[in-house]
This record gives C-alpha cells, structure tokens and sequence, in this order.
C-alpha cells in the first residue's frame, strides 16, 4: 500500500464534514449498501463528500487499511470514521447520526 | 470459483475468538451473504465500531474472500 493513497483519503476525510466512501455515485450507486447510505445522508441535506471507490483499486483497498475495517460503505463525520452500513442504519434509526449531522446543517 | 463458508463454519470461528458468545446466522442470498447476530460479554464496554471489528478479526481472511456481504448486529450480553 503506497503512502501517498493513504495521505491522499486522509486529506478527503479531513477536508469535508461528511465523506462517504462508496461504491458507485449517490446517482448511480452499484451495491445495495452504498445505495442506503447515500439515501439516508442525503435525506438530512447535509452536504456530503462521495467518493467512487470503484474508480480507483488503490483507494477501494487503501480506505480498508485507512479504517482498519474490511468493507464499503464507509462514513466520516468531521474527520471521524463513525461506521459502516449496520452501524449507520442503525444510528439514523435511533437518532444519534441526527444529533451528529444537524449543527451541519444550513450552512 | 470464489471460496464459500458454510454458516457452521462461520459460527465457530466467532466462539474460537469469544466463547461465551451467542451467535445466530442467516444466509439471505445465495452462499456467500450473511446476516450474524453476535451477543457477548466480551463486548462490554467497547464502541460499536470496537465490537464490529472484534469480530471482523474473528472472521480474518473469510472478509476478503468467502464472505461477500454481512450484515452484523452485536451487543453485549
């Protein structure tokens, strides 16, 4: 794993309030996961940072050892990994990802 | 041919790592997507993401390759 793909989603995950690694585009999600949580971000208008991993196998393998976690959907919220696609499901259904998200709103 | 995992086989690697551990899992869509539901003591006191990754570890290389999806659901006892 080069460094400087590590450096390189470091600087997403740091650079943006909300970052969602995916694979496929909120548009044109190509797994059923990514789908959901893409769905559920966008349901709370908060602007969000989506990146493809599809694009690029270096990012796809490079935000697995980033996370220290083994799958995609992946979620960041100002500059923390706060979970997959389990664990955000169930955040929004119990209202902490709410509570997360809403001082990022109407900015 | 991708590698598959039987649900037995993925049970007992979970109670290798965590003994006491309740495990219930369901195969929803053809042989490699999972749904585990995992309850132990040893996740007392851990994050979600602390609990997840415990087992994660547990599956080791079965992530990367007889596992293609699962949907986990833990808590401790």
């Amino acid at each position: 794993m080069s460094d400087s793909i590590l450096e390189q989603i470091d600087g997403v995950v740091k650079g943006n309030d909300v970052v969602l690694f995916m694979k496929g585009t909120p548009q044109m999600p190509q797994c059923g996961f990514s789908q959901q949580i893409s769905a559920i971000l966008t349901g709370y208008g908060v602007p969000y940072a989506a990146v493809n991993v599809l694009l690029d196998p270096g990012v796809r393998q490079g935000i697995k050892d980033y996370a220290d976690w083994p799958t995609i959907p992946q979620v960041y919220i100002k500059g923390e990994f706060v979970g997959g696609c389990d664990i955000v499901n169930e955040m929004h259904a119990n209202g902490e990802l709410g509570d997360l998200l809403k001082p990022l709103q109407d900015k | 041919m991708a590698e598959t995992i039987h649900p037995d086989a993925l049970k007992a690697l979970i109670l290798e790592a965590m003994p006491d551990a309740q495990v219930i899992v369901n195969v929803y869509s053809g042989d490699d997507h999972f749904e585990l539901e995992v309850v132990s003591s040893a996740f007392e006191g851990k994050s979600r993401i602390a609990q997840h990754k415990m087992v994660y570890a547990a599956l080791g290389d079965n992530m990367r390759q007889a596992i293609h999806a699962l949907a986990l659901k833990t808590r401790a006892a």
